[in-house]
């Protein structure tokens, strides 16, 4: 995405959040008045939370899968180890899916170091023994 | 044939049958875990996505994540395990007859049995979808297995029937992946999964939620080549001339799962209406020795719940062997919990009257979503329990930890019953008294 663009979603004045935090499901308006953010409609302080974050600047954790040479498995399910910015989910999928790996793999295990330059890792997501 | 004695044998090595075993383990339990697949885990091993462990550790990681910290503490308790095992038959004396290609058919003998078979999605069969049976029907948490564990994409553009968790994580997965996911339909008036899954895996990526629609053709001959889908009033009974074509390579079902109980009913366990094994508040079935936890006993919506039942499941199957050689008396006295006004099912559906002062886990799940209620257990129409609660759906499974001081149930009390009512009923039911 361009700065122009991401610029264009930021001056995006009003939004309704669906909360996730808990089963109730608010439906929270967060409006952007002349620069001030005023959030209406959250149950607690979590949703609040949740709320400012998915206006400004909302986040997914990554899961996948890359493929594997000589595993017990063809493929090896991955994650990003902290939140990436929305914007970016297809990017680094394709990047993810585009890697090989070689077993043996330890869960935990740092598979792609700092991808996108977003300074995240993608690490493993369980063992993976090689193929007997 | 090959025959050995365990103290407790735990059928399945998903969530709940390592989760079980633990723990016997830990109580000085001799345990063997049988697990019908080539790896230990189940099906948490194909849930990639994060959302796991919240309750259980404390932090959010991926399903497989979790599972591998449960085998890497069955291999550091060095719990014996036999994989590509099948179990065919359980009998009422707790032998086990099982069978593995390297040592042919066994028989285990068991002082107690533990079932952690886990559940089983609902097919094209049981909801019965006319038209051809071409290739590319599948039931969600099959093409999940595909995609995640052993690499294939079953299509390219799909429709999935159900707002099933699974189904709509499904449709986030294969958008991930570049495939295009036409809609998620489904029958109800609301959404059957977590908000969270509808927010996270449809919304973010605006695939379209059909509400009170369902399938009503399957077009192709040799492949799926579209569907239609027609509108439904409240009998889920087909709308004349509401049908709507999409085309579509591929059908995922998420319409629903079951207990897998075919060894429990083989036994000669009873069942309940839920699918899953009669149990009371041991969690013991209503063959002595044979206990069950996870999704056989009862289709849980987070795993972190299932472990937390497995624990539980393992103590007792434990003490049972330890201290409750003399059950008789335990046993005489039970009582019925039965599920009264918008309750589905209720476990345990018996509690043990001399365990009414321990600490009583009761799961339920309500029929209809509803607002601002009160959770009551009643003996007859006196109110033992209650709990206020803002909203209820059936995809979110209610938990009631209690215990029941001596003298608020009578002596010679037989059922309880668990009801959810408006808090306005309950009102009005006050007056009347």
């Amino acid at each position: 995405m361009s700065e122009s663009s991401k610029e264009d979603k930021m001056s995006e004045d009003k939004k309704v959040i669906r909360c996730t935090v808990c089963p109730t499901g608010c439906e929270i308006t967060v409006e952007n008045v002349d620069g001030e953010v005023k959030i209406r409609g959250f149950g607690c302080k979590r949703g609040e939370e949740y709320a400012k974050e998915e206006f400004s600047a909302p986040q997914r954790i990554i899961t996948a899968t890359m493929r594997v040479e000589n595993g017990f498995l063809p493929i090896i399910p991955v994650r990003t180890e902290n939140p990436i910015p929305k914007e970016s989910v297809f990017d680094i999928i394709r990047e993810i899916s585009s890697i090989k790996v070689k077993a043996p793999i330890k869960v935990g295990d740092i598979l792609i170091k700092n991808i996108h330059d977003l300074g995240i890792n993608v690490i493993a997501s369980r063992d993976m023994p090689i193929k007997t | 044939m090959k025959s050995l004695d365990v103290d407790i044998a735990v059928i399945g090595a998903g969530s709940a049958g390592l989760g079980a075993a633990i723990e016997a383990k830990k109580q000085g339990m001799d345990v063997l875990i049988l697990e019908r697949n080539d790896e230990l885990g189940g099906i948490t091993l194909q849930c990639i996505h994060n959302g796991f462990g919240l309750k259980i550790f404390k932090e959010e990681i991926t399903g497989p994540e979790y599972i591998q910290r449960f085998i890497d503490e069955v291999k550091e308790l060095k719990i014996p395990y036999k994989l590509d095992t099948m179990v065919i038959e359980i009998t009422e004396d707790k032998e086990i007859y099982a069978v593995n290609k390297k040592e042919g058919l066994l028989k285990i003998k068991a002082k107690a049995i533990i079932l952690a078979m886990g559940c089983r999605e609902k097919t094209r069969g049981a909801i019965n979808i006319p038209g051809f049976r071409p290739a590319g029907v599948y039931t969600a948490g099959q093409a999940q297995r595909f995609v995640n564990i052993e690499g294939y994409l079953p299509g390219k553009t799909y429709v999935i029937l159900g707002s099933g968790d699974i189904g709509m994580i499904m449709a986030r997965r294969l958008t991930w992946l570049g495939c295009e996911v036409k809609a998620v339909v489904e029958i109800k008036s609301y959404v059957s999964g977590l908000i969270r899954n509808q927010v996270q895996c449809l919304e973010d990526y605006n695939i379209p939620l059909i509400l009170n629609h369902t399938i009503t053709k399957i077009h192709g001959k040799d492949r799926v080549e579209g569907i239609t889908i027609s509108s439904v009033d409240q009998n889920w009974d087909q709308i004349v001339g509401s049908d709507e074509y999409i085309e579509c390579d591929s059908i995922l079902l998420s319409v629903g799962l079951l207990p897998e109980n075919e060894l429990t009913t083989k036994a000669g366990a009873e069942l309940s209406t839920n699918g899953g094994p009669v149990v009371d508040n041991y969690l013991e079935t209503t063959i002595d020795g044979i206990f069950a936890c996870g999704n056989v006993l009862q289709v849980h919506d987070l795993v972190d719940n299932v472990s937390a039942e497995a624990k539980r499941a393992g103590e007792n199957a434990a003490i049972y062997i330890k201290e409750r050689s003399n059950k008789e008396q335990i046993k005489k006295d039970l009582i019925k919990i039965v599920p009264g006004i918008n309750v589905g099912y209720v476990k345990p559906d018996y509690v043990n009257f001399s365990n009414l002062e321990n600490l009583l886990h009761f799961h339920l799940r309500v029929k209809e979503p509803d607002r601002d209620v009160i959770i009551v257990i009643k003996e007859v129409n006196k109110i033992v329990y209650q709990r206020v609660r803002s909203f209820v759906i059936p995809s979110e499974m209610i938990e009631i930890r209690t215990k029941f001081k001596s003298e608020v149930i009578s002596p010679n009390c037989r059922e309880l019953k668990i009801e959810v009512l408006p808090v306005s009923l309950l009102e009005v039911i006050d007056e009347v008294e």
